[in-house]
């Protein structure tokens, strides 16, 4: 298969689990006891007036074809209006994807080069004091839930010496260096929580590949370990460690959400625990679908880069 | 210095080698090459040559370590070497060959970027002179288009090629020593006469010394002038190569050449007549999807007999055993069993037809439930077959032992504790517990070593005789196909090529595949591959009639 | 001590002793606590003191009291949506191994679909909907981690039915009750336990944070992921209470880590490898 056919059959195929998240997510709101326009107006409300506006938010439509009204909208960026404020949701969530987006790229700029350096390190220098420290070290934060962590960094770094805020508080039109200083503190919380895995797998990575037989090979043919490393072993493992990225920026996301209500952090997970307490289904439904599409688009993007990374899909067969 | 010590290139003085675990992998070994010499080790799985051949490489596989003795190359202990002098001796003055090329080339780099690293990293040669060294030892091995070969991949290249390239690949640096473990052992017969005769080529035109590890006495007798016999990380005797196969001292050597004269001696095995028809193989075609494996093959087999189906790989020999059994649903033809057709798929076959057909595996390690005692595992068919109570099951199983010639307290162990002759044994006694008329054998005895191969197939020929059960036995090796078969059937990507009594076959081959096949067979004397290569030239038609 | 003839290290000590009293605090809280869990026995956020070793919670509960009642609930939670999430993926994934395509095929995409969204998504999704109750919460959860079981039931038990043993009672004629019960299962534990223990961590991670985002047990009840979101609040005054509970969660999920680390460590080294190294 040549390369441009696999990029094409595996961005396809994300497009096609997106769709199925997306007949998910909406289905998943169908399953509530009556619908959003009793939900809407309450308990009291005479049968008329839910009739009329059934028939204006379009309730009395087949299932699919208020999927497809929805999806059309989504694709025009109508999100829909939430249900307790009455406001386009579209206009509430885009400021607040572009602050989780913000935390989160902040973190991966930190936890990518630090993990994926140290994961590598402690494979090549196996059994080593630092790869046993880093490997006691990962297993500590990974049990840690990301609250403790932010607790503890609050504790420490707010509390006690008072270096930096220990509220996320960002507003529009707010400095880019004083918005890197408020989202510090979340910043190295979610770093924390996914260094751990992304170090842990990394070396596991490395290793399955420090143990081929190639790899034997090129020590043997007098190549130095870094020749050996660099040359032999890290083109092979790129692969993996990309997938291994790729899973642990996704969790990253998932972090945000916890992180972003500890550190009262105006992102999309914030909105979307609130939402889910006040049952404020067509937000919760807009936050689910943001969340889908960096994730799959994520792993869509990994699987496709892994496969850059691999000769026997980037040659040609020649034989 | 004297002139002979100056010939000496490779003096081992008491090796020991160890696994953290505290096993010995080779103990108190001593070993002396000269420069030009080839010195065969030879050796069953665990005699420790793979890792006394990676002894003069400084070299110990993980969890092990060299923790005494000597290892002089010219006269330098290469034990006292630091890390940097390792590598400038790995791959310059000493070079190895892996047993499995597919395995040892990086998959993610070409071909010649990894014959020219070694000379360009150690600073020998220049890129282009590097290159133009790999293009002349790719054209020397006789590989295809040596010009553009090393843009290739390693997986663009087949498995004889990969083996040739590796070769190169250690020839780059002009080594003085070359280490060979195992590397034709992976390939085809006919595949390993070429790879054969361009390593001892090679080796002879750069007056290369070299190790060479394998567990195949025929193949050595090729290229050694010395052999050396190791067993259990011990020297058994060591002598040159005509001393070890004519006349050798020690009872382990001579019963491994022996083992070897008795394979290749053989004619098969005559029968007065053929009796009544077990299994018809009847224009069977099958396939995996779009690609056909097996095609509109016909053959019999009748009572007591045994019908080999040789062939390399990618031959569909095993893919028409899987057939017979039911694993597999032949596409096309049918199999008859008696006088009944077997339908094609086992799911579809009555008790009676499951119970008569039983197969053996190649790999008793996966055969064999690791989590069930051998008791349970012999008991359980014996019980599913005969419905037999919880007594008598037990009395059968204890004459299945027997009649395998195991033990009966064998029935409260695992298959972990057992050795893999033993293991076979027990997948032996599985199939009979069944009662059956037919055992498939696919390549039964391929995972062991010489004699216990050996002691299995006099087991099968024993049991034939005292039970009459026939045996359609899958085999690459035409050593075993002398020393067992009545018939043979010869494949060749997925079409029968020939078929008959094995005598007729062997001696007199009816077509150009088989007598390329028996032409490709290493036999156990020193002379045999200038021979060998010399009748196929003449055959092929080659320019010259060589004299023998 | 040795254990299957391998050095059991420290830190499976460490791990198991941890365990240990986890299982105790579960069934014998009644007895150990000082007090009941309800018990308003001294200030709002009393630090550390004689009478209250760990100080008092946001209404003036005693916080070890609190923990050790919490624990009962966090960790046996946990548990049982742990065992659920097993023997739906594990179910799942065996038959998916060894029946036929169709099913697999069937089953496998379906996975694939809950598997291409983080599981705290999809839960926020399913409680926005039918609300917060703990036995929603329990089989939620299970259905969606048990997808991540099944992708490695699945994988072990594809791995086991190519051996020829298994083709071997399959030949025999033997129903699939004995392939999956008999052959595959015995061989499928040693990795399916670590996955059990590594599964419990997640659940019981899982569960404090939704209990932390007030979406998980709800009070009056004690548990240690609402015990941090109610004390949250003392960290502006100065005060340490989160971090009682939130360390009893990290010292639990750490236990359970080093032991399943040892399990795994343990089936690593097939026995017998390396007959020539």
């Amino acid at each position: 298969m040549g390369i441009l056919r696999f990029v094409a059959a595996r961005a396809a195929l994300g497009v096609l689990t997106l769709i199925a998240v997306s007949i998910l997510l909406y289905l998943g709101t169908q399953l509530l006891p009556g619908d959003v326009a009793s939900a809407l107006l309450g308990q009291s409300a005479t049968p008329e007036a839910l009739a009329v506006l059934r028939a204006k938010l379009g309730l009395n439509e087949p299932a699919y074809l208020r999927y497809l009204h929805w999806l059309w909208g989504v694709v025009h960026g109508n999100l829909g209006n939430s249900l307790t404020t009455g406001t386009p949701i579209a206009s509430a969530l885009m400021p607040r994807l572009g602050n989780t987006l913000f935390l989160a790229g902040y973190a991966a700029i930190i936890a990518v080069p630090l993990a994926v350096g140290l994961g590598i390190l402690s494979a090549i220098r196996e059994g080593s004091l630092m790869d046993r420290l880093a490997s006691i070290l990962s297993l500590a934060t990974i049990s840690f839930p990301e609250f403790f962590v932010s607790y503890i960094l609050i504790v420490v770094f707010a509390s006690e010496l008072g270096w930096l805020p220990s509220l996320a508080t960002v507003y529009g039109g707010m400095d880019f260096w004083d918005r890197v200083d408020a989202t510090t503190l979340p910043a190295i919380t979610l770093t924390l929580v996914v260094v751990a895995h992304m170090l842990r797998m990394t070396r596991t990575s490395t290793l399955a590949v420090m143990s081929a037989p190639y790899v034997e090979t090129a020590f043997l043919k007098g190549l130095s370990r870094s020749r050996v490393v660099l040359s032999h072993a890290l083109p092979n493992a790129l692969g993996p460690i990309i997938n291994v990225v790729a899973i642990n920026l996704a969790y990253l996301v998932v972090g945000v959400v916890v992180v972003e209500v500890v550190f009262v952090y105006p992102g999309v997970g914030q909105l979307m625990v609130d939402a889910v307490t006040k049952r404020d289904l067509p937000v919760v439904q807009a936050c689910g679908l943001v969340f889908a599409i960096v994730f799959i688009g994520l792993n869509t993007i990994a699987d496709i880069c892994a496969a850059l990374a691999n000769p026997r899909l980037r040659s040609r067969k020649r034989q | 210095m004297s002139a002979a010590a100056q010939d000496m290139l490779l003096q081992i003085r008491g090796l020991r080698i160890e696994a953290s675990n505290g096993a010995v992998l080779t103990n108190g070994i001593d070993l002396d090459l000269r420069r030009g010499e080839v010195l065969g080790l030879i050796g069953e799985s665990g005699a420790g040559k793979s890792t006394l051949g990676l002894a003069p490489l400084v070299y110990a596989r993980a969890g092990c370590s060299i923790t005494g003795g000597e290892i002089l190359l010219a006269g330098q202990d290469l034990r006292k070497l630091d890390a940097n002098g390792r590598r400038s001796l790995r791959g310059v003055r000493v070079a190895y060959v892996a047993q499995s090329a597919a395995a040892a080339f990086n998959p993610s780099m070409t071909l010649m970027a990894q014959v020219c690293e070694g000379p360009i990293r150690h600073g020998l040669m220049g890129r282009r002179e590097a290159e133009a060294k790999a293009v002349e030892l790719f054209r020397a091995l006789d590989l295809p288009t040596p010009e553009t070969f090393g843009q290739r991949y390693p997986h663009e290249a087949s498995g004889g090629q990969l083996q040739r390239a590796m070769a190169a690949m250690a020839m780059s640096c002009q080594p003085d020593l070359l280490v060979l473990d195992e590397p034709t052992t992976a390939l085809d017969v006919t595949t390993q006469i070429e790879v054969l005769a361009k390593l001892r080529e090679l080796i002879r035109e750069h007056n290369t010394a070299a190790l060479y590890v394998t567990h195949d006495l025929s193949v050595v007798a090729q290229i050694a002038d010395r052999i050396m016999v190791l067993r259990h990380g011990k020297m058994v005797e060591t002598g040159t190569t005509n001393e070890i196969l004519l006349s050798p001292r020690e009872a382990y050597t001579t019963a491994l050449v022996a083992e070897r004269q008795a394979a290749m001696s053989g004619h098969g095995v005559a029968e007065a007549a053929r009796g009544e028809t077990v299994l018809t193989v009847d224009d069977v075609t099958v396939k995996y999807g779009p690609v056909v494996a097996v095609k509109g093959i016909s053959f019999t087999v009748s009572r007591g007999e045994t019908v080999a189906v040789v062939g390399e790989s990618g031959s569909g020999k095993s893919t028409l055993a899987y057939a017979a059994i039911g694993q597999i649903e032949a596409a096309g033809g049918a199999f008859r069993f008696g006088p009944a057709a077997l339908p094609p798929s086992f799911k579809n076959r009555s008790l009676e037809q499951r119970q008569r057909i039983q197969l053996i595996y190649q790999l008793p390690d996966i055969a064999l439930n690791p989590r069930q005692k051998i008791g349970d595992i012999l008991g359980r068919p014996v019980a599913f077959f005969e419905k037999t109570s919880a007594a008598a099951t037990k009395a059968r199983v204890a004459e299945l032992l027997t009649l395998v010639g195991l033990p009966l307290d064998y029935i409260g162990r695992f298959p972990g504790q057992l050795s893999g002759g033993q293991k076979q044994r027990i997948c032996i006694a599985r199939a009979l517990a069944a009662r059956p008329e037919l055992v498939i054998c696919d390549e039964v005895t391929s995972a062991l070593d010489p004699l216990v191969a050996e002691d299995i197939l006099k087991l099968l020929k024993k049991l034939q005789d005292e039970l009459g059960v026939s045996y359609l036995f899958i085999t690459h090796d035409l050593g075993t196909v002398k020393r067992i078969a009545h018939r043979v059937v010869v494949m060749l990507k997925g079409q029968m090529v020939a078929e008959g009594p094995t005598a007729d076959i062997f001696d007199t081959p009816p077509d150009d595949y088989t007598r390329k096949l028996l032409l490709s067979v290493p036999e156990m004397r020193t002379d045999w591959l200038d021979e060998a290569l010399a009748r196929r030239d003449i055959w092929r038609g080659g320019i010259a009639a060589v004299p023998a | 001590m040795t254990i299957a003839g391998r050095k059991v290290p420290v830190t499976a000590y460490i791990g198991g002793i941890i365990v240990l009293l986890a299982v105790i605090m579960i069934l014998f809280a009644p007895w150990i606590a000082p007090y009941p869990q309800t018990k308003i026995v001294g200030g709002v956020w009393d630090l550390p003191n004689a009478k209250d070793w760990l100080g008092t919670d946001s209404i003036g509960r005693d916080m070890l009291s609190r923990l050790i009642y919490g624990g009962r609930t966090s960790v046996s939670i946990a548990l049982i949506a742990t065992c659920l999430t097993m023997i739906i993926g594990v179910g799942l994934g065996f038959v998916a191994a060894s029946t036929n395509k169709l099913v697999d095929n069937v089953i496998s995409r379906i996975v694939d679909v809950l598997l291409a969204m983080p599981i705290l998504i999809f839960g926020l999704m399913v409680f926005a909907v039918l609300g917060t109750s703990i036995p929603i919460m329990i089989i939620t959860i299970a259905v969606l981690e048990s997808t991540r079981v099944f992708r490695l039931a699945r994988a072990v038990a594809m791995n086991i039915t190519v051996m020829d043993y298994v083709q071997v009672a399959r030949l025999r004629g033997e129903g699939i009750g004995w392939v999956i019960f008999r052959e595959i299962l015995p061989n499928a534990l040693p990795p399916l336990v670590a996955e059990f223990g590594l599964r419990f961590c997640f659940t019981f991670l899982f569960i404090a944070s939704l209990s932390f985002l007030g979406l998980g047990i709800q009070p009056p009840a004690a548990d240690w992921g609402s015990m941090v979101h109610d004390n949250a609040q003392a960290i502006s005054f100065g005060g340490f209470a989160p971090l009682f509970p939130a360390g009893a969660i990290a010292v639990v999920t750490i236990g359970v880590n080093l032991v399943v680390d040892w399990l795994l460590s343990i089936h690593a080294l097939p026995a017998g490898a390396g007959a020539e190294i």
